[in-house]
C-alpha cells in the first residue's frame, strides 16, 4: 500500500542550515549534509530544502554544490526550492541531483513556467509551493513568503497550477504555521478534493495528533514540518510508530 | 568490475553515480557506444518523457546498441519503460526487448496519478536481485505509466491496479521503483545486480 509521507523541511542560507537546530548525535547542526543524513537515517521518507538566501550573487551556484553533496549523501528522495526563476535555473539542480523542485512566486507571476519545467523535466519533479491566508472566509494566495496578496484565490490557483502540469502541490496555511497548533485540515481536504495531484500539508504542526488529522481528515498525501523535528520536539521514529498504530499507512523505520 | 552507466541525459544519472559510489563503486557514465559495449554490466536509468526519451537514444544510435547487449543490464523507471515493448505515453514503440506492454494508469477517481511515493513489493521468492529483501521492505515509486504482469515480471505492486515492480528476461533486469533513492533496501537490490546477477 502507498504509504502517507512524513518531510521535514531544512531552510538554507548561504550554504547553511538556519535557525537553531537542536539535533541530537550531531555536533555541527548548521551543515545540512549532515543533518540531512541524520534524517534519512531516522525515516524520513524525503527531505526539502529551501534556499532563503537574501543575495543572489553567486546564489545559483553555492546551491548547485550543496544539491551535490546531499546528493552524494543521502539514499531518499529530496526537492529543492528558492529563488528558481527558469528552465535553466531547475536543469542545474536536477542535474546536480535534486529529484524535485518547488517554486512559488515566480509560478503565480509566470505560470507558464509551470508548464515549460513540466514539458522539459516532467510533472513528477515539479512541486508548486502555496502559501495562502484566510481573511474572513476566503482563502488568499500571497508572494513572496507571504508580504504581498495576489487576485487568486487558494482553490483557482490550485487547480491552475495542476493544469499548467504541477506534480504535487505544497500547501502551507499562514495562519497555522508557526502555531503549533495544528494543519489547516478543513481546506488541506478541500485542495485534495479540487485536484487530483498528490498535497504536502505543511504549518501548524505541534503535537503527533495534528499529523495524524491531516493525513486522514486532511486528506494530505504528505505532511512537512520544520522547527518541532529541529528541536527534536516529535522525534521521527516516534511519530512514525504513532501513525502506525493509528492504523495510517506508513514506511516503518527499521 | 566496469559498471557503465548510460548517459544520455536523463535526470537522475548523478543520483545513481552517488548510489553507487556509496557501495564502494566508481561507474563511468558514457554515451559512447564502444565503452558501453566493453561493459561488464550497465545501467539504463531514466527520469522523463517516452517518446522523446525514445528519440533522443535514436539520434545517439543507442536504440541499436541496448537491444543487443548481452552482459547484465539494469533498466530504471522510464529506462526500464523503454526496454518493453511500446508505450502508451506517447504510443510509441520502445526497445522491444522484454515482450510487455508499457500502459497509463487508469483514474479510478480515487487514487491519484502519479503512483509517488513509498510502497511494497512483492517479489518472487529467490530471485537473485531480491536476495535479503523482505515483503514489509518499501521502495520509492514515481511513475504514471507502468508494465503490465507478464512473464518476465519478478516482482508485482498493487496501486489502482497490479503491475510489474521490477522485470527480468534474459540479461536485461528492471525495476520500476528507483533502488538509487530507495533507502537501505534501494542500496541491497543495487548491490545484488552488481553481486548476483
Amino acid at each position: 500500500m502507498l504509504t502517507k509521507r512524513i518531510i521535514p523541511c531544512l531552510d538554507i542560507k548561504d550554504g547553511r542550515t538556519v535557525k537553531g537546530i537542536n539535533f541530537k548525535d550531531l555536533r555541527d547542526a548548521g551543515n545540512p549534509v549532515d543533518l540531512a543524513k541524520a534524517y534519512s537515517q531516522e525515516g524520513a521518507d524525503e527531505l526539502i530544502f529551501l534556499d532563503i538566501t537574501a543575495s543572489h550573487e553567486n546564489r545559483r551556484q553555492l546551491l548547485a554544490k550543496l544539491v551535490r553533496e546531499i546528493a552524494r549523501g543521502i539514499n531518499i528522495p529530496f526537492t529543492v526550492g528558492g529563488g528558481i526563476q527558469s528552465v535553466k535555473d531547475v536543469d542545474i539542480l536536477l542535474h546536480a541531483g535534486a529529484d524535485k523542485i518547488t517554486i512559488n512566486s515566480a509560478a503565480v507571476r509566470n505560470p507558464k513556467l509551470i508548464e515549460d519545467l513540466a514539458k522539459n523535466f516532467g510533472s513528477q519533479c515539479v512541486v508548486v509551493a502555496i502559501d495562502a491566508k484566510q481573511i474572513e472566509q476566503d482563502w488568499t494566495v500571497f508572494l513572496s513568503g507571504g508580504r504581498v496578496a495576489t487576485d487568486w484565490t487558494l482553490l483557482d490557483w490550485a487547480k491552475e497550477a495542476e493544469n499548467c502540469g504541477a506534480g504535487e502541490i505544497m500547501f502551507t496555511s499562514m495562519n497555522h504555521d508557526g502555531t503549533k497548533n495544528g494543519f489547516a485540515d478543513q481546506i488541506t481536504a478541500a485542495i485534495a478534493k479540487a485536484v487530483s495531484i498528490p498535497i504536502i500539508a505543511s504549518g501548524g504542526a505541534g503535537k503527533l495528533e495534528h499529523f495524524k488529522t491531516v493525513l486522514t481528515t486532511g486528506k494530505a498525501d504528505a505532511a512537512l514540518a520544520a522547527s518541532i523535528f529541529h528541536f527534536g520536539e516529535i522525534p521521527i521514529p516516534k511519530l512514525k510508530q504513532y501513525l502506525q498504530e493509528q492504523q495510517i499507512p506508513i514506511r516503518p523505520v527499521y | 568490475m566496469n559498471i557503465t552507466i548510460i548517459d544520455y541525459n536523463a535526470g537522475n544519472t548523478q543520483s545513481v553515480v552517488f548510489a553507487l559510489e556509496r557501495l564502494g563503486i566508481k561507474p563511468t557514465l558514457s554515451r559512447d557506444k564502444t565503452t558501453i559495449e566493453q561493459a561488464d554490466k550497465i545501467i539504463f536509468p531514466g527520469v522523463g518523457e517516452a517518446s522523446s526519451t525514445m528519440q533522443f537514444l535514436k539520434e545517439l544510435g543507442l536504440d541499436q546498441i541496448i537491444p543487443n547487449l548481452k552482459q547484465p543490464v539494469l533498466g530504471i523507471c522510464l529506462g526500464m519503460q523503454l526496454l518493453c515493448k511500446q508505450s502508451e505515453e506517447g504510443n510509441i514503440d520502445c526497445l522491444g526487448i522484454i515482450p510487455q506492454l508499457v500502459k497509463q494508469f487508469p483514474n479510478n477517481g480515487q487514487d491519484k496519478v502519479p503512483h509517488m511515493g513509498w510502497n511494497t513489493l512483492t517479489t518472487k521468492s529467490d530471485h537473485p536481485l531480491f536476495r535479503g529483501i523482505n515483503p514489509k521492505d518499501y521502495v520509492y515509486y514515481v511513475h504514471s505509466y507502468y508494465a503490465e504482469l507478464g512473464e518476465a515480471t519478478i516482482a508485482q505492486t498493487d496501486y489502482i491496479l497490479p503491475f510489474s515492480a521490477a522485470l527480468q528476461y534474459n540479461n536485461f533486469y528492471a525495476t520500476q521503483f528507483h533502488p538509487e533513492k530507495s533507502g537501505d533496501v534501494g542500496s541491497k537490490i543495487l548491490k545484488n545486480f552488481i553481486e548476483l546477477c
